[in-house]
């Protein structure tokens, strides 16, 4: 039996240790890991804590990302509760095994550390690791702060381990910002964590003796295209409502309010920045000063990344008279992965709104304040004029000459 | 024990012993891993978790909505059979201590199954660190010396001299340039408490070794010689034959490692017989027996001669 770990009811931690303690709250029965900058103090606070007695599962310290997340399916498909936590490098070399795990609905829980991708060699947090896990069959959702980080795991596990779900889950912050910058956290005593969570429920366990399962079974052409329709109807249908359901149960707990697509200031918004992490908390900021002086300015946040909330993002969006959507990923060849996700989702609602895009941040380039009042009057032109005046791909806080494409 | 005793005492008892890897697969007629997966698992009554890692028996033995395999299994990629099992392994070590085990009082056997690609070569990182970490797990290799699955491509532990397709001979090539990777060698220099070399046709020297293993705590390397006749060329009924010109030969010598250090030879044929009779009854030899590259069947015995003699020497000297 593990130690009590006790918390005070408002911690000072950073994302990496929000997540840490998640982990030990929910009693993982094994973790296998491999550090890589910036989630490696995931798994060595972990370590601390099982060198301390405050876990009692397994710790597995693998050769590889790969490695590690092998150990993981082979260890859920055993039958219990496993996590772990990558960035980057590391996610892109998981990324085959990714597919498995989804695939063989084994609800394990891996913390993403957001950071770029080489090369050139980064190791600072954009998102283009959470961009490449997007078709991968994962319940994705993103963080702004440690205590996001903190509540969204808990949540992630008891969503990702229903029996009508079994899919497994990301819980996405951005590298360094969030994973090294200590803020207050509210914290649940242990045996409220755990409960909230609840006990983990084998199915097809490997480790029931009594009843031996094949796991991982080739499908060709027979079978394999229903198997992964049936894995996207959980994704599409199952998830939202178990999410939320987590979320209100969450809110009668600690009061503290969390919504598929955040939104803020948006009641009466014409203009709408829509962005992922901790650029959601900026651009709050100077939807602020540009409320004080009286424009309609609106951030919406995307918190469940996968499966994408398309109602609940149209809803959000469709009134609204121009809308930046911002990408912290390069696209590579075409427009960013919001604008298309977006536009896709208000293109059936009549909606008079003009989208644009801006990619932002690569390598950890800081969004500024600056960047975001520049971005909030493209979009005053293009509502003025309800016509794009803005090219409709830019770079933002690019240095040299200014890039812009269409 | 005794009733593996009474199953294992003559072939006929084994070899229709009641089994946990069924007859009915997609193998190819002939084929020595469903010979030898039998005689892994046949060798002990413990209950078993087991992997494959992808290769010939793995999409052969478990085919939606079929499977051949009455024991827990899992198969998840070309590289990570080792790690599946270990995960596996560790997950069982977890709820023993948390007292969640459903069946507490049985504790099962932990095997991974890899061809030699997937244990020589794409697998090799996986399966190193699963014995650095030693993990309680026996990892058997069914070595046919090739990619069979995808239609006979070199691996690292295709012989010098054999013709596979991407190292095909031909007028100005004899096939494979490289000599066969020692994997006995470096796996016990993990350091690891049982290493051993099997061949199915030497049953009882194979059922002693799997046996020895499964009572050894801590991570095992089984290198069994899978003879194929697909992509070596024989007839599918002489798949025991070619298997015993490889014994008798001494190109697959059959021995163990003890703790990385006590090398124990564990058959030693009576009448050793050349290498080229073994090359011979192989279509994957055949170019050699030409004047042009005739050779290579030369070098091949003194390779296959010095590796005894240091078999020899390592076993005399214990260390």
């Amino acid at each position: 039996m593990a130690d009590l770990f006790e918390l005070s009811d408002v911690e000072v931690w950073d994302g990496n240790m929000a997540a840490s303690h998640a982990l030990r709250q929910a009693q993982v029965d094994v973790v296998a890991a491999y550090p890589i900058t910036p989630s490696t103090p995931i798994v060595e606070n972990y370590g601390s804590f099982m060198a301390n007695g405050y876990v009692d599962g397994e710790y597995v310290m693998a050769e590889s990302e790969h490695g590690a997340m092998s150990c993981c399916i082979g260890a859920s498909a055993a039958g219990g509760r496993v996590a772990t936590a990558t960035s980057s490098q590391g996610f892109a070399l998981m990324l085959e095994t990714l597919y498995s795990a989804s695939g063989m609905r084994l609800p394990i829980l891996l913390n993403v550390v957001n950071r770029a991708i080489a090369a050139p060699l980064n190791v600072n947090g954009d998102h283009s690791d959470m961009y490449m896990g997007r078709d991968s069959g994962w319940i994705q959702i993103d963080c702004y702060n440690p205590q996001h980080v903190y509540d969204m795991n808990l949540v992630a596990f008891r969503v990702a381990e229903d029996h009508e779900i079994r899919l497994p889950a990301m819980v996405h912050q951005d590298g360094f910002m969030t994973s090294h910058t200590a803020q207050r956290v509210n914290t649940l005593p242990d045996d409220v964590a755990y409960n909230f969570i609840g006990e983990f429920k084998p199915m097809n366990d490997m480790l029931d003796l009594d009843n031996p399962v094949t796991h991982g079974a080739q499908t060709e052409e027979d079978w394999h295209y229903e198997h992964k329709a049936r894995q996207h109807h959980a994704l599409m249908s199952a998830v939202l409502p178990k999410i939320q359901n987590a979320f209100d149960e969450l809110k009668a707990l600690t009061g503290r309010e969390y919504n598929f697509v955040e939104q803020y200031n948006m009641e009466d918004a014409e203009l709408a920045v829509v962005c992922m992490g901790t650029s959601v908390e900026t651009a709050i900021e100077v939807s602020n000063e540009l409320r004080e002086q009286g424009v309609q300015a609106g951030v919406v946040g995307i918190r469940v990344f996968r499966p994408f909330p398309l109602e609940q993002i149209s809803d959000a969006l469709k009134n609204t008279k121009a809308i930046a959507t911002l990408d912290r990923s390069s696209p590579n060849g075409a427009m960013g992965m919001l604008f298309n996700e977006i536009s896709g989702a208000l293109f059936n609602t009549g909606t008079k709104a003009i989208l644009n895009n801006y990619i932002y941040g690569l390598g950890g380039r800081d969004l500024t304040k600056v960047n975001l009042h520049t971005i909030y009057r493209d979009l005053a032109k293009n509502a003025q004029s309800g016509q794009l005046m803005t090219p409709l791909q830019q770079f933002t806080g690019l240095r040299g000459p200014k890039l812009s494409f269409f | 024990m005794s009733q593996i005793n009474a199953k294992t005492k003559n072939l006929k008892n084994f070899s229709t012993s009641t089994e946990r890897f069924e007859g009915s697969n997609l193998l190819c007629p002939g084929c020595a891993h469903s010979i030898i997966v039998r005689e892994v698992l046949n060798a002990t009554d413990d209950h078993l978790i087991l992997a494959a890692s992808t290769g010939c028996l793995e999409v052969c033995t478990a085919v939606y909505p079929h499977t051949s395999w009455d024991a827990s299994w899992i198969h998840i990629g070309f590289e990570n059979g080792s790690s599946a099992v270990a995960g596996a392994e560790a997950m069982h070590k977890a709820l023993k201590n948390k007292g969640r085990l459903k069946q507490p009082e049985r504790t099962p056997k932990f095997v991974a199954f890899g061809g030699d690609g997937a244990t020589y070569d794409i697998g090799f990182q996986w399966i190193s660190g699963c014995f650095e970490r030693g993990h309680d797990m026996m990892y058997v290799c069914l070595d046919n010396e090739v990619y069979a699955n995808t239609g006979g491509q070199r691996s690292s532990s295709t012989p010098i001299g054999a013709s596979a397709s991407t190292s095909p001979a031909g007028r100005t090539s004899y096939g494979e340039k490289q000599n066969k990777k020692d994997i006995m060698g470096i796996m016990a220099a993990h350091g690891a408490p049982y290493v051993a070399q099997v061949a199915p046709n030497k049953w009882k020297d194979m059922i002693k070794k799997i046996q020895k293993g499964f009572a050894t705590e801590g991570p095992v390397f089984i290198n069994a010689m899978s003879a194929c006749t697909t992509e070596w060329r024989f007839a599918p009924e002489d798949t025991i034959t070619v298997s015993d010109l490889a014994t008798e030969s001494l190109v697959f010598p059959l021995y163990e490692i003890i703790d990385g250090t006590e090398l124990n030879i564990t058959y030693r044929p009576k009448n050793v017989i050349p290498v080229r009779d073994y090359l011979g009854a192989q279509g994957r030899f055949k170019h050699l027996f030409s004047k042009q590259y005739e050779h290579i069947v030369d070098e091949w015995q003194t390779r296959v001669d010095a590796k005894w003699e240091y078999l020899q020497r390592r076993e005399e000297a214990r260390v």
